[in-house]
């Protein structure tokens, strides 16, 4: 398994990009700045080769065709190449709009990704294909959508930017929201990690997901527990709320204009989209025809995909024929990251359907 | 205009607010919000199942009451109840009708050609350049001209006093993009009523061996005397061998009322029958994970074979229009009609093949060696102390005990499994193999007629084309006014891209270089 030398070496190079990146910002120096591109970029050639190796074992260990072996068929393969396409993505964006200081907030994202591999204890070994996933489309279906999520985090990020960078009173709509939307986050993760401190070390990660999820904390067996767990949060998100405007000095210090926060958002949902409903909508349907014989059959997977489609259908059409713009439409881009984070965990890892592959 | 709105006709209220991106917008949010709930409460499962996520939920006390509520609300079935369909109705139409109501304007845009530009509104337009030159403008013409042409528009003059202007436009075509895609929404939409009105989604489970003439669908079924009235319309199709008009001319009925009728009650005659001929698994090397499962399917149509296919997981057969996935499999539950299929080699080279069933004898060929089945085990292991036991409810490792016995009268008990351990070789270099145990399994066929695909398909490729057309390309246009201005010349440029206008402008600034480099290279 040489793949996974170069995937430890990719991840190595992603944490130190994000330190360098981060410094980078911090203390505005060219040379910093150039060696955390240097990084990523050395990071990225390595992910590739990885990507590139493992591919070649499936194939010679599968004995199926070259496209049928695509490494893309578990939720490890898929979160390297969700991190693969983020990191793609943001190349191209730091080229085009020469700016660096995006990077502090995409590396985090990627070595946030990696760390869940790691901690989570998910299988990473080559496994064999079930009968339903050995089918050309698989190739087509599943790079698209990813390509497509990784643009739809792109907007996520940008789009929380936005409202970070652009709102300063505490009474302000858009302001609650995000300061809201980041301390549940930051509350649904603590309390994930307290979980998995108590119960879930080295467990496989639905088995841990199914039965002790939220099990030390909102969903407690006991009352006061439970009360706590919600009073915690609440707690939490005051403080964030409390606190908003140091993080919006942070963001200001990337020196990056709304106008262009917004342009971005905006242009990765345009190219996303379409990617995302030939690949993921269309392409899917196809191949669910082929293989289960209907294109269309309300599972979970399928209905998450559309919901998330819905969403970001709202955005362009409040975008372009409403003329949202700034906050408004920035709170619908980061309800569009929700859906899909849905679509990709919560489906596989809550809900059961057809689509329970990406679950080991 | 105030006025002219509160005069508004009540129709025209009705057709305004119908072609509303308010209404889009908040069925676009009702059909998301619905789906989540349909997506955590399992569709058409049964209630224990449900009982279960909603305890996890809102706690075991509260459960049985939002299960009630939900229930009648018809969230057990959403996705086909009325409400659900009549906000995909409003769906297609608020879609319709915005289109039918913006099309005309957006028509006319496309229609219009591009006019030159009075000179004052250079200034006004989005995207501008300007250039002095050294050249008189009649000397310009022709490098303008391939200018414009290099960046890829086809362009007309006009002459004006002391100049001219040069005027085009390119893709204006493309604003009819999102009503390509909101068209094929609607024939996708389209496709899949016909689906459901003229097609069926049906399941059988063929034993190896044996044939179906239907297959069984959702059943309309409310009450025992309805459920009675199914199986003895089964027993009267099954004699008839799934002969809808002789059925229909026994039971005195109409062919299509009798249709109607076994649709409503879940059976869906396939007027021809369809055998299982073999079912096979192949497994992963050293694991009982399956690589690929299939099955030989045989159609027969008027008594007579017509067509056979091994199907397989992506790989189905079509006959009639009505196409057969491989989609499950199973053990049946009686294993008494199994035929194991053994290969006998001799040390010699002698071989032959046998179907036997359980207590069965046969002779290897060639030799005097003698043997009996005595077993059949469909998922044979060893445990510690050596004794065999099935471990699996699937047929993962089908094995028979036979009993031998040699022609110097010594006898021998031995278990023989087709993948292992190893068990097919005799010490004495003589070989019985297990090829097969043929007859117990069934194979989980879904079969599907659905003449509305197509349709579904050719929605599918236009909405992938209206949608690329949509978001990436655009309608541009470019004016550039070339006037007399002191001893040289003046070129203006002014254009106007209704979407990606920041490439747009790329192009403009590499037409500015061009027209410099042209203008110096005389």
């Amino acid at each position: 398994m040489e793949s996974s030398l170069f995937f430890g070496l990719s991840t190595v190079a992603y944490i130190l990009a994000m330190v360098a990146y981060v410094s980078y910002i911090a203390f505005r120096k060219n040379g910093i700045g150039l060696s955390a591109t240097g990084i990523t970029i050395f990071g990225f050639a390595s992910q590739t080769v990885a990507i590139l190796l493992r591919w070649k074992e499936f194939y010679q260990l599968s004995g199926m065709g070259i496209l049928r072996s695509v490494p893309l068929t578990n939720l490890y393969e898929s979160l390297i190449f969700f991190v693969w396409c983020l990191i793609l993505g943001y190349l191209i964006i730091e080229f085009k709009y020469k700016n660096r200081s995006f990077g502090a907030f995409v590396t985090p994202i990627a070595v946030l990704a990696l760390a869940f591999i790691n901690l989570s204890g998910m299988s990473t070994g080559i496994q064999p294909l079930v009968p339903a996933l050995q089918s050309n489309w698989l190739l087509a279906h599943v790079m698209m959508s990813f390509i497509s999520y990784s643009m739809f985090a792109l907007s996520f990020s940008t789009a929380l930017m936005y409202l970070i960078s652009s709102t300063d009173k505490r009474n302000e709509g858009s302001y609650i929201f995000w300061t809201a939307a980041l301390g549940i986050f930051a509350a649904v993760l603590l309390a994930m990690g307290i979980d998995w401190v108590r119960y879930g070390v080295g467990m496989k990660p639905d088995a841990f997901i199914k039965s002790y999820l939220f099990k030390s904390t909102f969903r407690n067996s006991s009352g006061f527990v439970q009360l706590m767990s919600y009073a915690g949060t609440a707690l939490l998100v005051f403080l964030v709320w409390l606190s908003g405007s140091r993080l919006k000095g942070v963001i200001e210090t990337f020196k990056l204009s709304p106008v262009m926060l917004d342009e971005i958002t905006y242009k990765s949902i345009a190219v996303g989209f379409p990617i995302f409903t030939l690949g993921g909508l269309i392409f899917g349907a196809i191949w669910a025809d082929q293989a289960w014989g209907v294109y269309w059959s309300w599972d979970p997977k399928e209905t998450w995909s559309l919901i998330t489609w819905f969403v970001y259908a709202f955005y362009l059409h409040a975008r372009l024929l409403r003329g949202w713009r700034g906050h408004k439409i920035s709170v619908v881009a980061v309800f569009g990251f929700v859906a899909v984070i849905f679509t990709y965990l919560g489906v596989n890892l809550l809900l059961s359907g057809l689509h329970s592959y990406g679950s080991q | 205009m105030e006025n002219q709105q509160k005069q508004k006709s009540l129709s025209d209220r009705i057709w305004s607010f119908l072609a509303s991106i308010k209404l889009a917008i908040i069925v676009f949010s009702l059909i998301a919000l619905t789906s989540i709930v349909g997506t955590v409460v399992e569709q058409q499962a049964a209630p224990e199942k449900n009982l279960k996520v909603l305890g996890s939920i809102f706690g075991d006390g509260l459960a049985p009451t939002a299960y009630k509520v939900l229930d009648t609300l018809g969230f057990m079935n959403m996705y086909r109840s009325w409400w659900f369909l009549l906000l995909l109705v409003l769906f297609a139409v608020n879609l319709i009708i915005c289109s039918i109501d913006r099309f005309p304007g957006i028509w006319r845009v496309v229609r219009t050609p591009v006019r030159p530009l009075p000179p004052d509104a250079f200034r006004n337009m989005p995207i501008k350049a300007e250039l002095a030159v050294k050249a008189k403008p009649a000397a310009l013409r022709e490098s303008v001209l391939s200018s414009i042409r290099g960046i890829g528009f086809n362009a007309a003059r006009e002459d004006e006093e002391g100049g001219f202007q040069f005027y085009a436009q390119k893709h204006a075509w493309s604003r009819l993009g999102v009503y390509i895609t909101h068209f094929s929404i609607v024939v996708i939409m389209l496709g899949a009523v016909i689906g459901i009105f003229f097609g069926f989604k049906g399941f059988v489970n063929i034993p190896e061996g044996l044939a179906t003439n239907l297959v069984y669908a959702n059943t309309g079924i409310s009450s025992q005397a309805e459920f009675d009235e199914r199986n003895k319309l089964l027993d009267i199709m099954d004699s008839a061998q799934g002969d809808v008009g002789q059925v229909a001319k026994e039971l005195g009925v109409s062919v299509p009322a009798l249709t109607r009728r076994l649709r409503h009650l879940g059976i869906v005659p396939l007027g021809f029958a369809v055998r299982c001929d073999q079912f096979d698994v192949d497994y992963y090397p050293n694991s009982d994970m399956p690589k690929a499962y299939k099955s030989h399917l045989t159609v027969f149509d008027g008594g007579k074979p017509v067509l056979s296919k091994w199907i397989e997981v992506n790989e189905p057969l079509k006959y009639k229009g009505v196409t057969f996935y491989q989609s499950s499999y199973g053990v049946l539950p009686d294993t008494s009609g199994g035929v194991a299929v053994l290969e006998l080699k001799s040390a010699k080279g002698a071989s032959d093949v046998e179907r036997l069933k359980v207590g069965d004898s046969f002779t290897i060929p060639g030799t005097g060696i003698t043997g009996k089945i005595d077993e059949f085990n469909p998922a044979l292991n060893f445990d510690e102390a050596g004794n065999p036991y099935t471990y699996s409810p699937m047929m993962t490792n089908p094995a028979i005990k036979v009993s031998l016995k040699f022609p110097d009268g010594r006898t021998a008990t031995k278990w023989i499994a087709k993948r292992y351990p190893e068990s097919w070789q005799l010490p004495d270099g003589n070989i019985v193999g297990l090829t097969d145990f043929w007859g117990v399994r069934y194979t989980g066929v879904q079969a599907r007629k659905d003449p509305g695909v197509w349709v579904v398909y050719f929605g599918c490729i236009t909405l992938a084309l209206g949608l690329f057309v949509a978001f990436f390309v655009s309608h541009r246009k470019i004016w550039v006014r070339v006037a007399q201005d002191k001893g040289g010349s003046r070129i203006t440029v002014a254009a106007s891209s209704n979407k990606n206008k920041s490439a747009f402008e790329r192009q403009i600034e590499q037409l500015k270089t061009a027209l410099l480099t042209k203008e110096v290279s005389k």
